[in-house]
């Protein structure tokens, strides 16, 4: 019995490795440009992408609903992070680079294309058992400065305040940073390399404050409202919660996509496409 | 006939040496790889202020790479995991090999082996979701994530190698020596700790080299409980290590810039750390022998 798992384990790695290969080994095939009647044809092939973590479930979402929609094609996603994925697609290794930034100069210059697919709420928490439900962007930029350094001073209780956040180079500490302006300046207590340590940490500890995306928002924290708006999908698409950043497609300019890479992109910044990456905690740029 | 078992005979001797040129490859590679990647960060940015300076900003507009807070983290890290790690795994030693009925022997010893099996991970998130709030109420500091909890966590991480090692170490003391000091009127935990121990020196030194080469080469477990903030290191400070500032960093940086290029650099100070523990090693095994 053990042994028979065991065995339908190493070949289904096996088959996984075989079609990641494959995946990354796929460079766009000829024919540009077919993507617009490709309803008709039965598309075959590979879609590999490559980044952010934070844009897992929406690209999760995203590509089993296209695999179920295309018989023929696979698609896999390599969550490696946004520099990662930017670099990955730069040097062919996968069709599309998937980035929580927007490029940096130096990444555009290299000859690559940027499309906004949705936006992600960035949302402040703290602790449930923490009596403060509203800061504005200039308080929270006060906090992680170190200016403010004790919760009495925006209405919580006389406790020092615990700043948790992510590593340099995460795309959802840039985004968090460039929006509260802060860059350079925050006097972090703790920096996490995920998203789930920061929530963790935070439900641990009554005192701290952190920054998530609102996609992996979970009920052990409690997320505050900015300037009065709290983080939901309908605050971040009108503009109205300001913390939050693009999640971004990346493509080459000077080589087309393959068949099936392009009918996916297509598929994923049609209107259609706006539910799926709705139930996946974000929201359409379509 | 004998021709052909000999041809058979060479035959498999050349398979043979061939896996274990594949091992002997592996590292030549890795070696050359890690020198040529991280000699260039290390030329760009000067040995003195990469090695010396206290500041560690690799993302700021003016980019600041001193990885001396990281060089004395480990070192403090692993110095204090070996404090808390050396006694308790030599007694359990001690205890395993000598004192320990063969029942709570066989308990005690596959427990350890249980130890040593559990992946870094589970070590770092048991340490997230226990020890960092505990440290936090314990010493009513205002975060638990810390120097101190790192240490702790090693600290158990290494008992398993230095507890496996010394028990061998002590169960290869000849019987006579322990039977002479008997005979002389010694009582029994004497013996262990007076002849024992002193013969099983060497062994139980490299069991401790083995504890250090372990501590300084861990990321995962560290990187969840640490705080991972390159801060100068403090017991109540939060930290990061030399493992977690490779290990965090790497997958953002992009390809050829300083900062990746100062990341090799780290992974290349780190090697040579391992390569002189592992010379250690070497040097207390070798002498274990003769």
């Amino acid at each position: 019995m053990k042994k028979n798992q065991k065995r339908i384990g190493l070949v289904m790695t096996a088959a996984i490795f075989c079609l990641t290969l494959a995946g990354c080994g796929q460079t766009p095939a000829g024919n540009s440009g077919a993507g617009n009647n490709s309803e008709s044809a039965k598309l075959t092939g590979t879609v590999a992408t490559d980044g952010s973590t934070s844009m897992e479930k929406v690209i999760g979402a995203l590509g089993e609903a296209f695999e179920n929609q295309n018989d023929g094609v696979t698609f896999t996603y390599n969550p490696t992070g946004s520099g990662s994925g930017i670099q990955a697609v730069q040097e062919g290794r996968c069709d599309i680079g998937l980035s929580s930034r927007n490029l940096k100069e130096e990444e555009a210059a290299g000859g690559l294309e940027a499309t906004i697919l949705a936006y992600d709420g960035i949302a402040v928490i703290v602790s449930p058992e923490n009596p403060v439900v509203d800061l504005d962007v200039e308080t929270i930029a006060k906090l992680y400065t170190g200016e403010i350094t004790n919760w009495k001073d925006v209405g919580g209780n006389d406790a020092p305040v615990v700043l948790i956040g992510r590593e340099a180079g995460s795309g959802t500490r840039d985004g968090f940073e460039s929006i509260t302006d802060t860059k350079e300046q925050c006097q972090y207590r703790q920096e996490l390399t995920s998203t789930g340590d920061v929530i963790t940490a935070v439900a641990q500890n009554p005192d701290a404050i952190g920054y998530a995306s609102l996609a992996s928002l979970k009920d052990s924290v409690k997320a505050v409202t900015v300037g009065g708006v709290a983080p939901t999908e309908d605050t971040v698409k009108d503009g109205s919660y300001v913390i939050q950043r693009p999640f971004v497609l990346v493509t080459r300019k000077d080589t087309a996509l393959s068949d099936a890479a392009q009918a996916f992109f297509e598929f994923a910044t049609s209107p259609d496409a706006a539910e799926l990456i709705a139930n996946a905690g974000a929201v359409a740029a379509n | 006939m004998r021709k052909q078992q000999k041809f058979m005979e060479n035959f498999i001797h050349g398979v043979f040496l061939l896996l274990g040129l594949v091992t002997v490859g592996c590292v030549l590679l890795i070696t050359v790889y890690l020198v040529l990647s991280g000699i260039p960060g290390i030329r760009r940015i000067g040995v003195f202020s990469f090695l010396f300076r206290s500041t560690w900003e690799s993302t700021a507009k003016e980019p600041v790479f001193g990885i001396l807070p990281f060089i004395l983290t480990s070192i403090y890290g692993t110095a204090g995991a070996i404090l808390f790690g050396v006694p308790i795994g030599f007694l359990t030693a001690v205890y395993l090999a000598k004192l320990a009925p063969p029942k709570i022997k066989a308990i005690v010893e596959s427990a350890v082996s249980l130890l040593a099996g559990i992946p870094s991970v589970v070590y770092g998130l048991v340490g997230m979701l226990i020890l960092v709030p505990g440290i936090r109420k314990l010493f009513s500091v205002p975060d638990g994530a810390s120097l101190l909890a790192a240490i702790i966590v090693l600290a158990v991480m290494i008992l398993p190698s230095i507890i496996k090692v010394s028990v061998t170490a002590l169960e290869a003391v000849p019987q006579e020596y322990e039977d002479a000091s008997l005979a002389l009127g010694a009582t029994p935990i004497e013996t262990y700790f007076r002849v024992s121990a002193p013969a099983a020196k060497s062994g139980i030194a490299a069991a401790v080299v083995l504890g250090v080469g372990r501590a300084i080469g861990e990321a995962m477990a560290v990187m969840m409980v640490s705080g991972n903030v390159p801060n100068m290191p403090g017991l109540f400070q939060s930290v990061r290590f030399l493992t977690t500032a490779v290990a965090s960093e790497m997958s953002y940086s992009s390809a050829g810039s300083l900062q990746r290029q100062a990341l090799f650099s780290i992974a290349l100070v780190l090697y040579l750390f391992i390569l002189m523990i592992n010379a250690a090693l070497n040097f207390f095994l070798k002498r274990s022998k003769t």
